[in-house]
């Protein structure tokens, strides 16, 4: 099996072979194991695994402020910045604070994506011109499948509160608002898949990403698509019992776990393999949520030349001082009558 | 030199990778492709571990025994001290939003090129090293064995990067593949691997002041011709002062500039202008150099050779050091040198004695950029111009990686520009290839070899591209830049793809425009070439 194979083979075997253990184990009568251990587990997996990630990195101190700028940086004071170069190079925390926010809330670096390709003539080599143009699909795709998701996220909320608050059952309703059959279709599970799949697809079949990809890239996309599709199927399909759900979620919050007989088996693979996401979470490539906040070239302002950082682990060089250069040319130095410190 | 095949022949062809998986393709070092190893002779000078003489094509590379101890120690010592090395290893996803931005990838189609990939070629060592996943499973978690080929490849592909940062503007993360290239090549360098032409450069600065190895002497008669051919040309005496104390200002320009052509116009543009000016100013024969090879090669070494420039400026006793047009310096100077020396509390805040202005951005560092100083210079109304005298120039800017994404420096060399220039004659290359996603001249970073001439034409290929572009459009027929390094390399580059179009400083622009009362009639530019206007024109005419 060549290097693509197995990168994307092993991760599906694996999350099909996750989806094949819940449902077996559920036939078995795991339901405990399957509704109330693994749950805790990872949870527990998770706020250790992130906590002791995080902290990994934070023990690792920013020697140096490397900002990459990406427009005009503080100058004369009559050379204007707008708001836009402002937080692209930013010189003060709020700019640096502007900066964060439109990277993490509306995917700013990727949005500059562009595509280049070469057009060459086959009679006239020489002539090859490289083409850069905008590119916004990989942009879309992403913010596409992270707000989808994270309305996914909030609106299972309702499973976890009794009385549902107020916002989430609004974006319950929002997200709704497209009543083709009942019951209603959430546009963000919809919007959630199709991204997943755009992203896989992209992979799959644009020959660069095919070679950098790893099965790490593979295994996620699989897993949250099986989470993505086992709660479409269950909504629409398998129906299982939501009020027995409900409870079984609460039972967990409130640390008083029960196990409501008669849940379908796809609830169970469904929860399974949201609860195998929350703990490969902090040991996977998803840490790219936290960590972009830690990002040094994006977190800092770019403010050296004025505010002094300072190195902690900053220590003194060797460097050839002016001394030893002059006792080396001193004759030749006082002959071109370049001054010295020393005649002789 | 290698000779270099034809363009047609160096041109990627298409970006499809191989059908081998990029674990099992081992580097093609092929003449023209790699840079040769560090002679002896430099370690020896700056006193760098494990000296040998090395040859690429050598199956054997006469590695120290222990190598991959200390290159698992070193990247565990990295780790530990960098921030961004431990991040940027953990949170890359691999989205691909960089593999199309690199000028090498554009310019070879190689995809170890693509900077995720590149990135991926250190990640991997680290995954089976330093992460459990990976030692337990190995290359189904994306690890692998650190082996000596592993070693030749980092080799390889870490000097096919020049730590231009074009990559770290498109990735969401903004994971920045020239930090973890400089950790790379410090991890080479502790096993006894530098390039010679790197480390030449950085024996020379460390021990005579200059990477072109200038003698205290020399130096001076370098900048002393350029002084008379100053006069030659404008009948201005130009002569400037070395090593003086109680100078006002300490001039520090890159040795590029004082060493040859084309750079050597923008020092004859520097002294012109600080003549106009009446500026008192300095040079030092011992910091010679604002350039900074050292860093191309380790953070240490870049601090040891930036070291002077503090100290010189602190034995003269100037008040603040002024820079001149320079890519990489800047950068150092910008993002490393106050947190490695600071507080400077043996300076002033830097105030422009023309002017009044006070340099607000630049109160800790106490140093102040030549275009920044210059376009101060212009607003007050300070220069007398005559951007006629730069007729004959129709130029597009080459904004420098270093300036441009490691500092920010945009709106004063086009406002100089402006000035120098008639209107009509300063025109921009397509948006996507300047400013912060400005193309670097792919000979950045300590690579502008000889040898590996192939590899930086290819490397330079996209920024070529536009200016070939505007030149056919516009009959651009110069490609201005602040950079010492562009001057030395861009040249070559576009030699090879745009021979119509020769580089020039911004300061030279300013030198040609400038007008003394006590000049002689002007009929040539700092070139000897004839203006406007004055006497033949055939320039005028070439190009329309």
């Amino acid at each position: 099996m060549d290097f693509f194979k197995r990168h994307f083979f092993v991760p599906l075997f694996a999350v099909v072979g996750l989806v094949i253990i819940a449902y077996v184990g559920v036939q078995g009568n795991l339901q405990i194991l399957f509704g109330v251990v693994a749950p805790y587990m990872a949870a527990l997996i998770f706020v250790e695994g992130l906590v002791y990630r995080l902290i990994t990195w934070a023990r690792s101190p920013v020697p140096f402020r490397i900002p990459t700028t990406a427009a005009q940086n503080r100058s004369l004071p009559w050379i204007k910045k707008n708001l836009g170069e402002k937080l692209d190079n930013p010189e003060t925390t709020g700019h640096v604070v502007g900066r964060m926010a439109l990277e993490v809330l509306a995917f700013r670096s990727l949005f500059r994506n562009s595509r280049t390709e070469l057009r060459q003539d086959t009679e006239d080599p020489e002539s090859a011109r490289l083409i850069h143009w905008s590119y916004k699909w990989l942009w879309l795709g992403a913010i596409a499948f992270h707000y989808a998701f994270l309305v996914v996220i909030l609106r299972h909320l309702r499973f976890f509160t009794e009385p549902v608050p107020m916002p989430i059952q609004l974006l319950e309703h929002v997200d709704g608002f497209f009543q083709f059959f009942v019951p209603a279709i959430y546009l963000s599970g919809v919007v959630m898949v199709a991204a997943l799949f755009y992203l896989l697809a992209r992979r799959v079949t644009n020959p660069s990403m095919r070679y950098i990809s790893l099965a790490a890239d593979y295994f996620p996309l699989f897993l949250i698509l099986g989470i993505g599709i086992s709660g479409i199927l269950m909504r629409y399909v398998y129906k299982v019992d939501i009020i027995a759900v409900k409870e079984l979620a609460l039972g967990l919050v409130t640390l008083h776990p029960v196990v409501p007989p008669g849940i379908g088996p796809i609830f169970y693979v469904h929860l399974f393999l949201v609860c195998v996401l929350f703990a490969y979470f902090p040991f996977s490539k998803l840490m790219h949520a936290p960590g972009v906040f830690l990002s040094p070239t994006r977190n800092l302002a770019n403010n050296n030349r004025w505010v002094l950082h300072v190195n902690p682990w900053n220590y003194p060089v060797k460097f050839h001082s002016y001394e030893e250069y002059e006792d080396k040319y001193r004759e030749a130095m006082i002959e071109a009558e370049i001054p010295v410190e020393k005649e002789s | 030199m290698a000779k270099v095949p034809s363009p047609a022949e160096i041109l990627p062809g298409s970006y499809r990778p191989p059908q081998k998986g990029w674990m099992d393709v081992k580097p093609d070092f092929r003449e023209g492709t790699y840079c040769n190893p560090a002679s002896p002779k430099w370690m020896e000078w700056v006193g760098y571990p494990f000296p040998s003489a090395r040859s690429v094509p050598n199956e054997e590379w006469g590695l120290p025994k222990d190598w991959k101890e200390i290159v698992l120690q070193g990247m565990e010592d990295r780790l530990n001290r960098f921030r961004s090395l431990k991040l940027f290893f953990d949170i890359c996803v691999r989205c691909g939003a960089c593999a199309d931005k690199c000028h090498f990838f554009l310019g070879t189609g190689d995809p170890k090129n693509m900077p995720v990939l590149r990135a991926e070629l250190l990640r991997s060592v680290y995954r089976r090293y330093f992460k459990k996943i990976g030692q337990a499973l190995g290359e189904i978690a994306g690890a692998r064995d650190l082996t000596e080929d592993v070693i030749k490849e980092w080799y390889f592909y870490l000097y096919q990067c020049t730590i231009c940062r074009r990559c770290s503007v498109f990735c969401p993360y903004g994971i920045d593949m020239a930090e973890m290239t400089l950790l790379g090549r410090e991890m080479l360098a502790s096993i006894g691997l530098n390039i010679d032409w790197a480390l030449a450069s950085v024996g020379q600065c460390y021990d005579k002041g200059s990477h072109i190895g200038a003698t205290p002497q020399a130096f001076k008669d370098m900048i002393d011709f350029l002084a008379e051919e100053n006069e030659r040309v404008t009948g201005i005496t130009t002569t400037p002062s070395y090593n003086r104390k109680g100078a006002e200002v300490l001039f520090i320009m890159p040795s590029g500039d004082y060493f040859a052509d084309p750079g050597t116009y923008t020092m004859m543009g520097y002294m012109l202008l600080f003549e106009h000016i009446g500026l008192d100013y300095t040079l030092s024969t011992y910091a010679a150099e604002g350039g900074n090879f050292g860093w191309f090669i380790s953070h240490e070494m870049g601090k040891r050779l930036n070291a002077k420039m503090y100290a010189e400026a602190k034995r003269l006793g100037v008040k603040w050091i002024l820079g001149g047009e320079c890519g990489h310096m800047w950068r150092v100077c910008n993002q490393y040198m106050p947190t490695w020396f600071g507080p400077v509390d043996f300076l002033e805040e830097p105030v422009s004695p023309i002017t009044g202005t006070r340099f607000e951005n630049a109160t800790v560092h106490k140093m102040v950029h030549i275009s920044e100083f210059t376009a101060d210079l212009i607003h007050h109304g300070k220069l007398n111009l005559n951007p006629m005298r730069n007729a004959h120039i129709k130029l597009t800017f080459h904004d420098s990686c270093n300036t441009a994404r490691g500092m920010g420096i945009f709106e004063e060399p086009r406002y100089i520009i402006n000035n120098v220039l008639p209107e009509g004659n300063f025109v921009e290359m397509p948006p996507n290839t300047i400013r912060e996603k400005t193309f670097c001249c792919g000979s950045s970073s300590g690579i502008n070899a000889n040898e590996n001439m192939e590899i930086r034409m290819q490397g330079g290929m996209p920024r070529a591209n536009a200016v070939k572009f505007v030149h056919d459009k516009y009959g651009v027929n110069h490609l201005g830049c602040i950079c010492a390094l562009d001057r030395a390399t861009l040249p070559t580059l576009l030699q090879y793809w745009v021979p119509e179009v020769e580089v020039t400083g911004i300061t030279e622009l300013v030198g040609n425009a400038l007008v003394f009362e006590n000049e002689m009639e002007r009929t040539m530019d700092l070139r000897d070439r004839d203006l406007v206007g004055v006497g033949e024109t055939e320039e005028a005419e070439e190009d329309e």
